[in-house]
């Protein structure tokens, strides 16, 4: 482990500055007929930070797994501070002095800090002398890059930010040169955001360099010094970020224009559809999750709920359509109270008149293995079009796929096609055009455009608010500040379970920012 | 470098379970090999056995029939993401219902014995399934331990009534025997070249069944809402599909099919009712089932194939007296662990064949896709 960090400390100076730190050549990788990286080049250059940008299944994230070792390379060659390398595995990329954070942290919620980050690099039979060595080089590691976070602390008491510093930590414990960061602003605040931005602009500064992987423009404008943007599998160009707009890079990923502004008017709010009142929600461990939240959603109006996620929305958007029952609390749609009498509530809510694109389509929304037309009458089975008493029209519901096929551009059009085939932009169209083809009143839905193509987000936003339009009523939950922002008429803020204000989507970032992190703007 | 490839369904559902039997037959011949005798005599006497006259067909597909039973409760179950291994308790506590009846009504017509008894034999095996279906969906108790557990109780309950109650004085442990009238006819009767053998009426049931689950799980709503639960028992929560009825419902229509077998069985053939009469045919179909690929005519390939293991061997064992016995379970043993339990075991490298033959052309196809988009 020793010789290792002295590797790779004395590495920068050995290399001259041209040399670049990563260099790809004609990189290819296949998974099948699948081609997930076909003839890539890139080069990162030593100390900057370098964004990678592309829409989902363009073939980041198999690139990035290339060069951490998770995956061998087709054909291609690599080369790590000039030298042309093959990289074996991740522990292998670590001695190149490559580090990864994940999107999902790999740390043991029940150990210290300090026990998580000499993890796997115990160096001897005894925890001690380890120990000692490493709260030393932590505290030489916090000093140097504004890393603080207190070695005894227990990994389930820090807070999301702090849990990725913890990450960023353990890649720079082991000797990382390089630093790989997947997605790394999904789960923050906006503040969490800005202080992650800071740190890595530090490390940036101090040597380190820095590549960054995320779907969000606003990110790679604000912080990267270089971005290159993949489609498809293939590098579509590579850009000093001073002489690009979002506007180009979002053309690029595409390879078409996009809008990535949301057009709407003025909306005219009309009777109450849904009426939530003093509703609570505790998880299957008894952990309360909403806390005694009331609202309403007119007909003719978008309501967002933003926040960061995992502070109740989830189980809000479970408790309104019927999949959980709630603790207390009243729901009506329509003036009518749901009543939470055992399993298969959700198809009751349904028959009231709700309609619910859930947050999570895997798990959720769609059945992957079934065939396309399967998955859209799931949850309306049983209704009298899909055939008489207890058999299924086979026919009737594959005319129906095709038609909703069509109408929302699905693609590729055909429903005898496992939906798991489908790209996840064509699989939220296939859950909307399920939810949103039929007669309705309010719609309800997490998460959108999760993992969604900006192509499709376009689409998708359209569709929404043209629902709105109709005189149907919108509740929406999404991660995505800028989302709701751009689409909601009015938006609640949740955290810790609690609506803590309703902002108009015309306030500042820093109000949101504010209220996000728990903190009532106005109380400010 | 070559990369893996997806199996094609007929290399996943066809090619990958004949290796599997094949590989077991040739370590079975091995072993006969090990012996002194010529495996490939032995093999050929087991399938002349099985396929060669009216007699050994008939055998065949009388166990067959009785697989088919048990490898569909299986299969069922499996739909609705339930391991159901209580085929054999199942089908053990259904001959109870199925003799009673038999007994009672065999002074009247076969057919309203037929009915009576088919009827009864289902009712029980329901009721024996769906107690521990509802104890998985009410109370989360693994279906798989009470299913187990069940087959326990359900052979100390069926000695006890065997011993104790329904027995027939002077025997042991069994009930008397069904009189003339009521007694199933033989496919002899009506087909000369089965003559000899126990296939009986039910065999048509069996093919009914193997039609009815075919049209249940693809053709019903309720069929979709066991297989939404099967696959992603979140979507189906989503959905609104009540999962304790769906689980139940799933779990009595298993147990209703694995009953059948006592029909088959006990009226059609013993036309008593012995202790342990199901002889481990409750499990075997299990590995109908995961061989036949849980899908009806995967099933009935499985079942005959199982059917022609046991007749084949019973031959075997009489042709070729120095091959114990025990070496035809341990054969019927093989082919269970190779396309049961080891059921993928040549998925990685069919896998990487697939993988150096069709990735160039397959890479070809998806370029030309995306010209297209």
């Amino acid at each position: 482990m020793v010789e290792n960090l002295t590797q790779a400390t004395q590495q920068p100076s050995r290399a001259a500055e041209s040399v670049p730190a990563i260099d790809l050549r004609g990189v290819s990788k296949s998974f099948g007929p699948v081609q997930a990286n076909k003839d890539i080049n890139l080069t990162v250059k030593r100390n900057s930070i370098h964004g990678i940008v592309g829409e989902n299944g363009a073939g980041k994230s198999t690139l990035m797994s290339i060069l951490y070792g998770f995956y061998t390379a087709d054909a291609g060659e690599i080369y790590v501070h000039g030298e042309k390398v093959k990289i074996k595995d991740s522990s292998h990329a670590l001695d190149l002095g490559i580090g990864m954070v994940h999107q999902h942290f790999m740390l043991v919620e029940n150990f210290t800090v300090l026990e998580n980050i000499i993890l796997g690099a115990e160096g001897d039979h005894l925890l001690a002398p380890s120990m000692a060595a490493a709260r030393k080089e932590l505290t030489r590691l916090a000093e140097d890059y504004g890393l603080n976070v207190d070695p005894d602390a227990i990994i389930e008491d820090l807070s999301v930010g702090q849990e990725q510093r913890v990450e960023i930590l353990k890649a720079l414990y082991r000797g990382a040169d390089v630093l790989i960061l997947d997605e790394p602003t999904g789960v923050l605040t906006p503040t969490e955001a800005d202080q992650l931005f800071r740190i890595l602009e530090q490390l940036r500064d101090e040597g380190k360099t820095i590549i960054l992987i995320t779907h969000k423009l606003r990110e790679i404008m604000a912080i990267t010094d270089t971005v290159s943007v993949m489609r498809r599998g293939t590098m579509v160009g590579t850009v000093a970020t001073k002489d690009t707009s979002p506007d180009q890079l979002a053309e690029m990923m595409v390879g078409r224009r996009v809008l990535l502004q949301v057009e709407k008017t003025e909306a005219k709010p009309g009777e109450k559809v849904l009426e939530v009142e003093n509703l609570s929600v505790t998880d299957d461990i008894g952990v309360p999750r909403v806390k005694n939240v009331s609202f309403d959603v007119r007909a003719g109006e978008i309501v967002g709920i933003a926040g960061v996620s995992g502070n109740g929305q989830s189980q809000l958007l479970q408790a309104i359509s019927g999949m959980f029952s709630p603790l207390l609390g009243e729901i009506r749609i329509n003036g009518k109270k749901i009543k939470f009498d055992g399993d298969g509530v959700a198809a009751e809510v349904r028959r009231m008149g709700l309609a619910h694109v859930p947050e999570d389509r895997h798990r959720m929304g769609l059945v992957t293995q079934f065939e396309e037309w399967e998955n859209s009458m799931l949850g309306y089975e049983d209704a009298q079009k899909y055939g008489n008493g207890p058999m299924l029209s086979l026919t009737a519901a594959r005319k129906e796929a095709d038609k909703r096929i069509e109408m929302f551009d699905i693609r590729p059009q055909n429903s005898r096609l496992k939906t798991a085939n489908f790209s996840g932009g064509n699989q939220q169209k296939i859950v909307l055009a399920r939810e949103m083809d039929r007669d309705l009143d309010i719609l309800i839905v997490g998460q959108p455009t999760r993992g969604v193509d900006i192509g499709a987000i376009e689409f998708i936003h359209k569709q929404i608010i043209e629902l709105r339009d109709q005189g149907k009523a919108v509740l929406m939950v999404s991660v995505e500040l800028d989302e709701i922002r751009s689409l909601s008429d009015r938006v609640l803020v949740m955290f810790d379970g609690e609506i803590v204000t309703e902002l108009p989507p015309t306030a500042s970032e820093k109000e949101f920012g504010l209220a996000m992190a728990g903190l009532d703007p106005a109380e400010q | 470098m070559s990369s893996r490839q997806p199996l094609p369904n007929w290399a996943l559902n066809v090619l990958m379970p004949a290796m599997n039997v094949l590989l077991a037959l040739i370590v079975g011949g091995l072993a006969v090999a090990v012996i002194g005798e010529n495996p490939f005599e032995a093999m050929k006497v087991l399938a002349y056995g099985a396929f060669g006259t009216g007699t050994g067909m008939g055998f065949t597909l009388h166990f067959a029939t009785s697989f088919i039973f048990t490898g569909l409760a299986v299969a069922v179950a499996f739909h609705a993401g339930l391991f159901n291994i209580g085929g054999e308790g199942q089908a053990y506590v259904a001959g109870l219902g199925a003799i009673m009846m038999a007994l009672w009504l065999d002074q009247t017509h076969w057919i309203i014995v037929l009915f009576a008894s088919t009827f009864a034999a289902m009712a029980l095996g329901a009721i024996w399934a769906i107690i521990p279906g509802y104890l998985q969906a009410k109370r989360g108790s693994h279906i798989v331990i009470t299913t187990i557990m069940f087959n326990f109780i359900a052979s100390a309950f069926m000695s006890y009534m065997l011993a104790r109650v329904i027995t027939n004085p002077g025997a042991n442990a069994e009930t008397r025997t069904i009189a003339e009238a009521g007694r199933l006819p033989l496919m002899a009767e009506y087909f000369s070249y089965f003559k000899y053998s126990p296939l009986n009426v039910t065999f048509i049931f069996g093919i009914l069944a193997l039609i009815f689950v075919y049209v249940l799980i693809w053709r019903t709503k309720l069929g979709f809402k066991i297989r939404t639960l099967g696959s992603n028992p979140e979507a189906a929560r989503y959905a609104g599909i009540n999962a304790v009825t769906i689980i139940m419902i799933a779990m009595a229509i298993a147990g209703a099919l694995a009953g059948l077998m006592a029909v088959n069985e006990a009226v059609g053939v013993q036309k008593r009712l012995v202790v342990g009469y199901v002889q481990g045919f409750g499990f075997v179909g299990i590995a109908v089932a995961f061989m036949g690929r849980a899908h009806p005519v995967g099933i009935a390939f499985a079942a005959v194939l199982f059917g022609a293991l046991y007749q084949g061997g019973l031959e075997l064992a009489f042709v070729m007296p120095s091959v114990p016995s025990d070496l035809v379970v341990v054969i019927q043993a093989l082919v269970i662990l190779f396309s049961g339990a080891m059921d993928e075991m040549f998925k990685p490298m069919l896998e990487r064949i697939f993988g150096a033959f069709r990735s160039p052309s397959g890479n070809q196809d998806d370029t030309a896709e995306k010209k297209e988009v």
